[in-house]
């Protein structure tokens, strides 16, 4: 497959839209414009370019569905402003929110990832035990191995589901924990 | 979705807790859960309308003392990391009230016993703050709605079985099912048949029977019931007859 002299194959625009547009819609997860390239066996530019014209196809149409980009890859999803026909067709409420607690431990976990335990405590002025387990839970974040101090606590970070849930497409697109500081005090 | 939904939910719009001061009997209260002593603190601050950099401490330290011992009246459990910072804020006023050195320069820099738990206040903050904007995200996201999972191998599998496998699987049940029956095997029952042929087998053996000790034998209601018609039954269908001697007295079962 990665054999350089390969000619990749080089499809219409349009052709290569409807095809992206297609493995996007049948993907359970975001799909990264990689993968997209590679089963498509096309140049990860042109494959850029398609997505780029699909999303504008669905702008400019003023379309109920939009191609976002999430978690490192895109994804077919409704239009915000419609929420409120969609859950009532699905039957669906806002789910539960986080905790207070939750949150700020899932705050010190993204912006000081890897962290551990006792760096949360310190940030937080709390034990965080029950909040760090209702987060390993929903899998907002994941263990990622320990830190080679004294008694090697475990470190923590965020997962992929928490850049889903979040509606980031990666973590430079979290704002910089410094930019609070204005808004503090 | 397989969010489980948590105790109980949080408006980041609303004030965390009020304890809307009075008479000292008719204290009002309003609690919510802070997050932490430093999420208490930061809420007295707020409160009291003081400096976050000019923390008058005394006042501070009086009021979250006041609010730990309410807690306490409420039977809230308080945790420990809220003592620990009970402690420290009074540790800070004491040495607030401590005279400084005279000796010391006056270009010497006078360490704020404070600046440790302003650093630590203004570091919590950002991340409290950081915790509204992913709060307000995960809301924004919630109003996106992605479509449910396709048909694919991952989810529905199309059968990848040969007939051995079925065969397993079958054998499986089928072992299952026979301990099932085992177990209801243990309920002890004698049927009316097996009944009649004990009681005829002693009857003959013995040449006679009380019948009182024959029911006294009897474990259950059920087997007693049963033993009722076996007897009725052997009386009718064999030689044997009952004999009672004396009224009311114990009857005996005979060979004719």
């Amino acid at each position: 497959m990665d054999l350089e002299v390969e000619e990749k194959r080089s499809r219409p625009l349009n052709e290569l839209v409807a095809l992206v547009e297609a493995l996007i819609f049948v993907a359970d997860e975001p799909i990264g414009t990689k993968i997209l390239a590679e089963v498509l066996d096309e140049e990860k530019e042109s494959v850029q370019a398609a997505i780029e014209e699909l999303v504008r196809e669905y702008d400019s149409r003023e379309s109920g569905l939009q191609i976002r980009e999430i978690a490192g890859g895109w994804q077919l999803a409704t239009r915000t402003e419609l929420h409120e026909e969609v859950r009532k067709f699905l039957k669906t409420r806002p789910s539960a929110k986080l905790s207070l607690a939750s949150l700020e431990t899932l705050a010190v976990i993204a912006y000081k990832q890897p962290v551990t335990v006792p760096e949360i405590l310190e940030i937080r002025g709390v034990q965080s035990a029950s909040a760090i387990k209702t987060l390993l839970d929903k899998r907002l974040i994941v263990a990622k191995g320990r830190k080679e101090t004294v008694g090697r606590p475990m470190q923590y970070g965020t997962s992929k589901d928490f850049l889903i849930q979040f509606g980031l497409k990666d973590l430079s697109e979290l704002p910089s924990i410094e930019d609070f500081e204005d808004l503090v005090t | 979705m397989e969010q489980e939904p948590e105790q109980y939910t949080f408006d980041f719009h609303k004030e965390t807790a009020q304890i809307l001061g009075g008479a000292s009997d008719d204290l009002k209260v309003k609690i919510g859960d802070f997050a932490g002593p430093l999420d208490l603190l930061l809420f007295l601050i707020r409160q009291e309308r003081a400096d976050i950099f000019d923390i008058p401490i005394a006042r501070i330290t009086e009021k979250y003392l006041e609010y730990i011992r309410l807690m306490k009246r409420l039977d809230i459990s308080v945790a420990a990391d809220f003592l620990v910072m009970a402690a420290t804020l009074i540790e800070i006023k004491s040495k607030m009230l401590l005279p400084r050195d005279p000796d010391a320069g006056q270009e010497e820099e006078f360490d704020d016993p404070r600046q440790e738990l302003v650093d630590r206040l203004l570091e919590y903050e950002k991340f409290k703050t950081a915790a509204g904007m992913l709060y307000e995200r995960s809301t924004i996201e919630q109003a996106v709605f992605t479509r449910g999972p396709i048909e694919s191998d991952d989810n529905n599998a199309e059968i990848d079985a040969s007939v051995f496998d079925l065969l397993t699987v079958f054998h499986k049940i089928a072992a299952r099912h026979i301990e099932e029956i085992k177990i209801e095997i243990h309920r002890e029952e004698i049927s009316l048949a097996d009944m009649i042929k004990s009681l005829k087998r002693r009857i003959f053996d013995q040449s006679e029977l009380s019948l009182t000790s024959f029911f006294e034998e009897m474990h259950s209601k059920r087997e007693l019931v049963t033993a009722f018609i076996a007897v009725l039954e052997i009386v009718r269908t064999e030689s044997i007859r009952m004999v009672q001697s004396v009224t009311f007295g114990d009857i005996i079962l005979k060979k004719v």
